[in-house]
């Protein structure tokens, strides 16, 4: 029967997909796994990576990180703050605003790592550094941060902001006591999902925070991601495919668990929403 | 205040580029740039145009692909698949989605290009390529296109079943064609995501300046190149590799607008 | 088919409605997850006879009305017990053939719901679903259908318009012809006027009435006027014990005129619901 034809097709097509991810996961597990230890994670690469770890990798990615968080946190909340509260769906700021935000989501990394090269790194001298990788990462997150945080703000209650107002709270209070603590599982979605767009980033970084595999010392060092350290393993390391599998590895385990993490916060946003009727 | 601020970043990102543009730009050699074959920056050649249709060539493979398997994956996450199933395959979906760029490009170095060489060497080619961007692409299509299906009203089900319509006839007749809309914007969002895409294509396309003359010739791409010459490129080189941003994305927003447009006019 | 009962067109007779069963409903309970909306209701749906279920909301018409044509069954949670019995077949009974149910007991429901495909594929594609192929003959039925509607003068040089953007009493016009269309033998109505404008209400109400003797017309209704004027029986439910039951049947003219129930008494003089 026509039917049945079209389920199991259906179920096969659905299938295959899942034997790709698979497939993609095995084929790292392949040289990878062996290579994956205590060690590993707390020693630094030695050989050009062949050998070693990947500690001041980690050390790179988290200061990379840290840095994208501190500029694009607070700037994207205010600005989602006066997206959400202080302007109406039609004013002509906010509508120019938004059209802004949605252009820059849409720029190729490679562009965002020109950029960053050329405005950071040179016009503004920090040279191959995590600052200037940081900076870059966090303008690349900016866009679909602000609006996440926009929504979850939008979706609190009117009758919170009514009953602030009705006690005399000028709105700035009233903001931050009642409605960003009620968009928290929104931002911190918003956030997770961000997080996981830097790590997972390579081309914005290539050109900005550069390639030295040391121990970066401080901000204006410059240091390697992992996702950076993984390209270099294998498109200019010869022999270092075991080690690029590994560090891939951990970058992996890194998104599964955020993912994890972004759907129980997803779930505590939307269960909170139901009680919230 | 801070949004326009954030704003800003856009204008100042458009500022920097078209300044670091600019040699090339207003040189009389800009439509020559975009035009020509040859790209041999060492001696002051700067034809993209092998590199720009490469570029377009991986994304239509990327999306032929992508695109028919992404929906009939949105068709089993929303009609077929029981509950229990439906959240693990949502979550693989998802986990696909996040995966980093440089690690589907990793798979595709170590695992596919080998598999590849054996049949028709060298392996690295501008099939490979479009093959390892469609597996990445395919969660954008898929998971538009459930959003898409998910906001149909319940009540085309309702009349549909109520009429006695088979199940996979009102899948294919009635819900597929009333979320064609969203669906085409999503393929469209995946499109420019795979015309933007630098490091898959960096490490399995095989990042030689040709015209591509068939499928399995390797090639390279405006993004490969970029991140390949800007490390030493100087004045006029550089130049053009900032051309050749601006037209990337010129390109990818000319896609994105596209996308809202159809959206815009599915829900008017 | 002596009598003047029949499907479709009417041929020579007058409209007619016989007190013969056409659907027998026995012992028929509705539960939504562990409350029950509705119990014990037993009832003869007459042949031919246009039967309006009368009532307050919330006493479960529409769940049976669902049940009948087993649509019920896409809700979650719900569960139905008891028999409806057509042509000597429990329809409640697992096995039903389900489609074919569906095809010979139609719906028509509250909000108008076409397809949003044009006017003619709305009224092609369950053609095509029962196996109809013969281009000509889809178009035959397809004017025929339309123009027992009343819509064939409207539309009919536009039947490549995207059915949503007619009107909604055209649209809910439609979707009577889409039902009727696959020549069904009952057809189920969920307050097919509520959502609609007075003038449409008007003709739609029309088209109801024009149906009598031709098909078995169940409709569920809230207007009192709209019952009196439309059925030929009419059966009355109302909550007791917080479940619906079945209170009253008979012929709508004797149910409203002299009602045997004092329920049935109180509502329909407007004095309670």
């Amino acid at each position: 029967m026509a039917e049945r034809l079209f389920q199991l097709s259906i179920w096969l097509v659905a299938l295959l997909v899942l034997l790709i991810l698979l497939w993609l996961v095995q084929g790292l597990l392949d040289q990878g796994l062996a290579k994956l230890s205590f060690e590993f994670l707390f020693s630094h690469p030695q050989n050009a990576g062949r050998d070693g770890g990947i500690l001041s990798i980690l050390v790179a990615t988290l200061l990379i990180l840290a840095v994208t968080l501190v500029v694009a946190l607070p700037l994207g909340l205010a600005s989602a703050v006066w997206l959400a509260e202080f302007t109406t769906t039609n004013n002509v700021w906010a509508r120019k605003v938004r059209l802004a935000l949605d252009v820059m989501a849409g720029v190729p990394s490679i562009v965002f790592g020109l950029f960053g090269y050329a405005f950071f790194s040179i016009f503004m001298g920090m040279g191959f550094s995590i600052l200037s990788g940081g900076l870059t990462l966090a303008c690349m997150i900016l866009p679909v941060f602000i609006r996440t945080c926009e929504i979850g703000l939008r979706d609190a209650n009117d009758s919170w902001r009514q009953g602030a107002a009705a006690l005399g709270m000028p709105k700035i209070k009233a903001v931050w006591y009642i409605l960003l603590p009620a968009a928290l599982p929104a931002i911190s979605a918003g956030l997770i999902l961000g997080i996981g767009r830097s790590t997972a980033e390579t081309a914005a970084l290539i050109f900005t925070s550069g390639y030295v595999d040391r121990m970066p010392e401080s901000l204006m060092d410059s240091g390697r991601a992992l996702s950076v350290h993984i390209y270099d393993l294998s498109m200019n390391v010869t022999g270092g495919d075991a080690a690029a599998q590994a560090s891939a590895l951990i970058l992996l385990m890194v998104i599964i668990l955020l993912n994890m993490l972004a759907f129980a916060v997803t779930d505590l946003w939307l269960g909170r929403s139901v009680i919230n009727d | 205040m801070a949004a326009i601020v954030c704003a800003a970043i856009l204008l100042l990102i458009m500022t920097v580029m078209l300044i670091e543009a600019w040699p090339a730009l207003s040189s009389r050699h800009l439509t020559a740039f975009i035009f020509d074959k040859i790209w041999y920056p060492l001696e002051g050649q700067f034809g993209m145009l092998s590199m720009l249709v490469a570029s377009l060539m991986v994304m239509v493979i990327a999306v032929l692909l992508a695109t028919p398997i992404g929906i009939i994956c949105a068709i089993f996450i929303v009609y077929i698949a029981p509950a229990r199933i439906q959240k693990i395959y949502r979550f693989a979906i998802a986990l696909l989605a996040g995966m980093p760029s440089v690690v589907l490009g990793l798979w595709g170095l170590t695992v596919l290009v080998p598999l590849v060489n054996h049949w028709s060497p060298p392996g690295m080619s501008v099939m490979l390529a479009g093959i390892v961007l469609s597996v990445m692409i395919l969660p954008t299509v898929t998971l538009t296109s459930v959003a898409a299906f998910k906001s149909l009203s319940g009540a085309l089900q309702q009349a549909a079943s109520a009429l006695g319509i088979r199940q996979h006839v009102q899948i294919l007749k009635v819900f597929m064609p009333a979320a064609s809309g969203a669906i085409m914007s999503g393929v469209l969002l995946a499109m420019a995501r795979a015309l933007g895409e630098t490091m898959v294509v960096l490490m399995v396309a095989g990042n030689v300046v040709q015209f591509p003359t068939g499928l399995f010739e390797p090639v390279r791409t405006l993004t490969a190149n970029i991140a390949l010459e800007m490390a030493y490129a100087t004045d006029l080189h550089r130049a053009t590799l900032f051309v050749s941003g601006l037209l990337l994305t010129s390109l990818v927003l000319a896609m994105m607008s596209l996308a809202s447009k159809i959206k815009s006019h599915n829900n008017g | 088919m002596t009598k003047g009962y029949t499907i479709g067109q009417l041929t020579e007779a007058k409209a007619c409605c016989e007190p013969i069963a056409h659907l027998s409903v026995r012992d028929l309970s509705v539960k939504y997850q562990q409350k029950t909306v509705l119990e014990n209701v037993d009832l003869d749906i007459y042949k031919g006879c246009i039967t309006a279920l009368i009532g307050p909301s919330g006493c479960g018409k529409t769940s049976f009305l669902s049940a009948l044509n087993r649509l019920i069954d896409m809700t979650n949670g719900a569960s139905v017990s008891g028999q409806v019995w057509f042509d000597d077949k429990d329809m409640l009974d697992r096995q039903t053939d389900l489609l074919n149910l569906r095809r010979r007991i139609g719906m028509i429901f509250q909000k108008p719901n076409p397809f949003p495909l044009s006017i003619y594929r709305n009224l092609a594609l369950p053609l095509h679903e029962i196996g109809v192929k013969d281009k000509q003959l889809i178009h035959q039925k397809i004017e025929t259908v339309l123009k027992d509607v009343g819509l064939w003068e409207e539309v009919h040089h536009q039947l490549d318009m995207t059915a949503t953007k007619l009107s909604g009493g055209q649209q809910q016009r439609l979707c009577i012809a889409r039902a009727l269309v696959l020549e069904p033998e009952i057809l189920l109505m969920d307050e097919p006027c509520s959502a609609l404008d007075p003038i449409s209400s008007a003709i739609v109400e029309d088209l109801i009435v024009s149906l009598c003797g031709r098909y078995t017309v169940v409709i569920v209704t809230h207007n009192l006027a709209q019952a009196k004027r439309v059925a030929n029986y009419a059966a009355f439910f109302w909550m007791q014990e917080r479940v619906g039951k079945l209170i009253e049947f008979g012929h709508s003219q004797r149910l409203f005129e002299q009602p045997r129930n004092p329920l049935t008494a109180a509502f329909v003089n407007g004095r309670k619901g």
